[in-house]
Formats: C-alpha cells, sequence, structure tokens
C-alpha cells in the first residue's frame, strides 16, 4: 500500500512524496514506514509512543481515529495511508477599534 | 521567498474581504525548492470553527486530504496555507504558531479592516521539531501579468 507523506517530512524520507509498504494493518504500515525512516517517529509519535495529536492518519477517506479498529484496522495493498498535520490559527482577541 | 501571480495574491485577498467579519481560509499549491515557494494556485477551504470563526480557522483534514489528493493529479504539493485576521494585524499570532505543524511551509495573513482587505503578508514556519519551531518574515515576490508590464 502506498503511504502519502506531507510536504514537512518529506525531509526524513530522502524526499519521497509516498512510501510503498506491504502490510496488513495499519499499526504495520506505519511500524514499516519508521523502520525505513526512523527519523520519522519523533515526528509521528509522541515519547510515549501514541500518535501526536496534530497527526491525521485518513486510510483512504476515512479518519483512522474513527475506525472501529482504529490503527489496528486492517488493510489491503490497493489501500492508501494519508499522514496530513492540522492546519489551524486564528488572530488574537484583540478587535479592531474602526475608523475616526 | 514565496512566489505568486498577481491572480493569486487577488484571490485570497478577495476570500478574506468574502467572509469578513470571519475568517477565510485555504491552501496553497505550487512547488517548494531550495527555500523557495512557487505558488500555482489558492484553493479556498471552509472554516471549521463556525464556534469562533471571527478569530479562529480551522480546515477540516478530510478537505485537505481531498486538496492534497488534486493537487498530486496536476504535479503539484502543498507549500503553504492562507488566512485572514478580521480587523486585527497581518502579524501571526500565538494561536497561529501554537496550531502551526507544516514545518518549512508558508503562513499567509491577510489584515481585513472593515471588510476590505489590507495588509497581507507571509511567515515561513522554520526549525525542526515542535520544540523548536518559529515563524520568520517571508519576503512576498508577486509576478505583474505580462499585458501589464511596461
Amino acid at each position: 500500500m502506498d503511504i502519502y507523506i506531507p510536504t514537512p517530512l518529506r525531509a526524513y524520507t530522502g524526499q519521497q512524496a509516498t512510501v510503498s509498504v506491504e502490510a496488513d494493518t495499519v499499526d504495520a504500515a506505519l511500524a514499516q514506514l519508521t523502520t525505513a525512516h526512523p527519523e520519522l517517529k519523533r515526528h509521528l509519535f509522541n515519547d510515549d509512543g501514541r500518535l501526536r495529536a496534530f497527526v491525521n492518519l485518513y486510510l483512504n477517506d476515512e479518519d483512522v481515529r474513527y475506525l472501529p479498529e482504529k490503527q489496528g484496522t486492517k488493510t489491503t495493498q490497493s489501500d492508501a495511508l494519508s499522514i496530513i498535520p492540522s492546519i489551524a490559527g486564528g488572530g488574537g482577541e484583540a478587535r479592531y477599534s474602526g475608523r475616526c | 521567498m514565496l512566489r505568486l501571480s498577481q491572480l493569486v495574491m487577488n484571490s485570497l485577498r478577495l476570500h478574506g474581504e468574502e467572509t469578513y467579519p470571519h475568517e477565510c481560509c485555504g491552501v496553497l499549491l505550487g512547488r517548494l525548492s531550495d527555500g523557495e515557494s512557487s505558488v500555482q494556485s489558492a484553493v479556498r477551504a471552509g472554516n471549521t470553527r463556525i464556534d469562533s470563526a471571527h478569530n479562529r480557522y480551522s480546515i477540516a483534514p478530510a478537505e485537505l486530504i481531498r486538496i492534497q489528493r488534486e493537487a498530486r493529479v496536476h504535479g503539484l504539493d502543498i507549500v503553504g496555507f492562507y488566512h485572514s485576521h478580521p480587523d486585527h494585524p497581518a502579524r501571526w499570532s500565538a494561536t497561529d504558531l501554537a496550531e502551526a505543524h507544516w514545518l518549512g511551509c508558508s503562513y499567509v495573513i491577510t489584515a481585513v479592516e472593515g471588510g476590505r482587505a489590507a495588509q497581507t503578508n507571509s511567515f515561513r514556519l522554520v526549525g525542526t521539531t515542535e520544540d523548536d519551531k518559529q515563524f520568520i518574515d517571508e519576503p512576498v515576490e508577486v509576478a505583474v501579468p505580462e499585458e501589464l508590464r511596461p
């Protein structure tokens, strides 16, 4: 199966945008990915081994967090796993005072 | 350096005016090389922060997946993001930095004052990890359309 690597993490995959692995679960796919590219590990997982909160994993069009078996979900070679860090932010609390 | 066309610049600024007094947000597609981003298009995204849309934005990961998939078809990458600051300066906020995770990418912010787009600035997220990341001011080069060149 193909794992799609987001732009900021390609520095740790030799600039590869897609990494192919043979794995039968999401967890196994991630394990293969981080074995082949060890520097990715600290960017994807916390010290306790859990996926970082801002890292989203999508198996095809499904958010892995909401799949019944989560990262234990079975996969096939035709599946695609996307790693997608979250995008959010916003201005402060101060409000524009308007023109005179 | 962030390079983009006047058309793309106009498009993202107009988006901020259209969503005022709420924040707009979108994705910049293009190519990234040697620390320079060349933007080909700006793709509008929905702001999921309807609870506080005047000063917060968030793009649904499912929408990002869709945009990334379309970008791949055209041989493009996600090179940055844009959003607006309604009635707030075009400077990154503490929230912007805390919620920024795309190291090496550009974050473009447009101040929208009273419904009109004002200053637009770009900031590149640099660093190697969440612990040392920071925003640096990024020069923006807007390409003038050929027909308007002297």
